[in-house]
């Protein structure tokens, strides 16, 4: 199935909505509005948005600590993203979470790991009900490039791999493990290599691309939907900014190579893309960022008046039952 | 009634359960034809086939991930660890994600997953396929630690444990493997988080799970023709802990010696000890004391083994000191 216009004006919007909370959450952290700390996925908007496009009915994914691209681009409310933010009652959490841990089984986000590499082994017991219980669906394991040099990457590969499960490990190699250079932690220039000696099949795609990430992603989730075994997808992009909030120096980066990236913006390629093909004028793309700006002020209203989670609950969910 | 091993009870509460309730697999490295390495789930995968009973490759980490990912997804997972020892392998699934996930999801997902570790030393295989790692899982709020003391316990607290919603760490003593023992023809159900006084008595309370809970019984009933009448505790369930059955013994004898395999410092004596201290110390007539296995890792000499933990020997020359104080 080809992208169509509607598709690709959805997919937007939510890469626009990924970048603007982004920066609101920033600027909020900034005025020490907000609790705790966050990684912006900044730049990485088409990496965390695109694959989540191709996904169906019943279809999961496993997210990162950098995880709210991804939770909007699996169509989580906003409105309960900021409210885990602020640590509320109404927050996708109910505030026992936060922004590590950002859950919405139903919209098929099974667990954002504060763990790196945590999602993995989760990732696959999924994909194995899936194949047990003979189901169409498939999962994405999203990870970075610092997720690929944990032990549980192997082990994960290499056990979907021999049972042929449904998933598509996809990686968000943004070139940093906190301060780490990939070409500092592993001698291979392409990750996808490591997919090979598992028997799995892989591709790279261009991580600042949406369109080339969405028909690469929809075609591999069809071939893991039919039953092929997995897939291993490597998406090079960029972190913008600094890992977390402590990330303050960076001095293990330059300005240049910074500016390099922010030249290639996914959501700036993007609106290049729909305004030479006719898919949105640039009044419509306004019309749809000023939009999104109102429903995120209001999503902050939304979690600024929510209640606290009461204290008398502290314990409750330690246990099931 | 009939007599099994605790091997075999085992066995017939995996059958049971996966007979009844379709979700129940079971994972792990040679479980399958080879049977298990202690042969628990022999012939499970005649019975249910490869699709149920899983052989891994030897993927510890991965194993109690997928179980997790499986469980999260409305399967119940039962993985075995070959020893227990390997269970560090798994910790990260455990520790920060099996236990934590219903909670960081304010009760959205459950984990409703079973480990099987086969613990214990007396096999002559050394350090690092001898501990009892117990304790250091009894230390995460999250999971539920369970830990037989013979076939009928085994059976039914297993089958609780795979109905459990929870992550349940299920341990099995390896000497008690081949020990028959009564269990009832029809079925039966043991709850978690209830401890079990297997011996009523007076004198004294022995608090003890697993293998340890046989050795009390025997130095209880050698000890009796000496007047002394010994309340032995099964605690079955290590955490969470059931305070009342302990406390209630406690304030009716006076006197305590908690029995256990593992290792004293931080071990499950001592947050006993603490609970006791804590919510009964008026009612001691004696020091709490604990018997457990020394601090040190488990050594291969068949008789330096014996000696690294608790005889019944020990038990008994304790409890008498303990009374003639």
């Amino acid at each position: 199935m080809s992208l169509t216009n509607e598709k690709i004006i959805k997919m937007y919007t939510r890469m626009v909505t990924a970048r603007l909370l982004e920066e609101m959450l920033n600027e909020m952290f900034n005025e020490g509005m907000l609790h705790g700390t966050t990684h912006l996925g900044i730049g990485q908007e088409a990496s965390g948005v695109a694959p989540c496009m191709t996904l169906m009915e019943g279809d999961k994914i496993t997210l990162t600590h950098r995880n709210h691209v991804g939770c909007v681009g699996i169509g989580m409310d906003v409105k309960k993203i900021l409210a885990e933010m602020f640590g509320k009652e109404t927050g996708v959490c109910g505030g026992f979470g936060g922004s590590m841990h950002m859950v919405d089984y139903e919209k098929g986000n099974m667990f954002a790991n504060g763990v790196v590499g945590g999602g993995l082994g989760i990732a696959v017991g999924a994909a194995l009900k899936m194949k047990y219980k003979g189901e169409a669906n498939i999962v994405i394991c999203f990870m970075g490039d610092g997720a690929t040099n944990e032990g549980m990457f192997h082990e994960a590969l290499n056990l979907a791999s021999i049972w042929k499960l449904p998933i598509i490990f996809f990686v968000e190699n943004n070139g940093y493990a906190v301060s780490m250079p990939q070409y500092r932690s592993m001698n291979i220039r392409d990750i996808e290599k490591r997919a090979e000696s598992y028997g799995m099949r892989s591709i790279i795609v261009d991580g600042n691309n949406a369109i080339d990430i969405y028909n690469m992603t929809f075609s591999a989730a069809q071939s893991v939907r039919e039953g092929f075994g997995p897939m291993f997808i490597e998406s090079k992009t960029y972190r913008i900014c600094g890992h977390s909030r402590s990330d303050i120096e960076q001095l293990y980066r330059n300005q240049k190579e910074i500016d390099y990236w922010l030249a290639k913006c996914p959501i700036k390629r993007l609106e290049e893309y729909m305004l030479k093909n006719n898919i949105a004028k640039s009044e419509m793309l306004k019309e749809i960022n000023t939009q999104i700006m109102d429903e995120l002020k209001q999503a902050v209203l939304y979690a600024q008046n929510s209640l606290e989670p009461s204290l008398e609950n502290i314990g409750k969910y330690v246990y099931a039952k | 009634m009939k007599e099994i091993t605790y091997r075999e009870a085992i066995n017939e509460a995996l059958a049971e359960e996966m007979t009844r309730d379709e979700n129940v697999i079971l994972m792990g490295e040679d479980i399958g034809l080879y049977g298990g390495n202690f042969q628990v789930t022999k012939d499970l995968i005649l019975k249910f086939g490869d699709n149920r009973v899983m052989d891994t490759p030897v993927s510890e980490a991965v194993i109690a991930g997928c179980a997790v990912g499986a469980a999260m997804s409305g399967l119940r997972p039962v993985i075995e660890t070959m020893f227990s020892d390997f269970v560090t392998l798994m910790m990260d699934n455990l520790v920060n994600q099996a236990a934590k996930i219903h909670y960081m999801s304010a009760g959205e997902i459950s984990v409703p997953m079973v480990l099987r570790l086969p613990v214990g030393c007396g096999t002559g295989a050394g350090a690092q396929h001898s501990q009892s790692p117990e304790a250091w899982l009894c230390h995460v709020p999250g999971l539920k630690v369970v830990f037989p003391s013979n076939p009928y316990e085994a059976k039914g607290l297993l089958k609780a444990a795979i109905r459990d919603d929870n992550p349940v760490v299920f341990c099995e003593h390896k000497m008690l493997y081949p020990t028959a023992g009564s269990v009832p023809e029809e079925e039966y159900i043991i709850p978690l988080s209830q401890a079990n006084i297997v011996k009523k008595g007076t004198s004294l309370t022995m608090i003890a799970y697993g293998y340890s809970v046989q050795k009390c019984l025997v130095a209880a009933m050698q000890l009796k023709p000496k007047g002394i009448d010994i309340e032995v505790i099964d605690l079955r369930t290590l955490h969470p802990l059931d305070e009342d059955t302990i406390l209630e013994s406690v304030k009716k004898t006076g006197r305590v010696i908690i029995v256990h395999e593992a290792v004293k410092t931080g071990g499950v004596g001592a947050e006993i000890s603490a609970l006791i201290a804590e919510k009964a110390f008026s009612y001691l007539k004696a020091p709490i004391l604990r018997i457990a296995g020394m601090d040190i890792p488990v050594p291969f000499n068949k008789t330096m083994e014996q000696a690294c933990v608790p005889q019944i020997l020990d038990i008994k020359k304790a409890a008498e000191r303990m009374m003639r104080r």
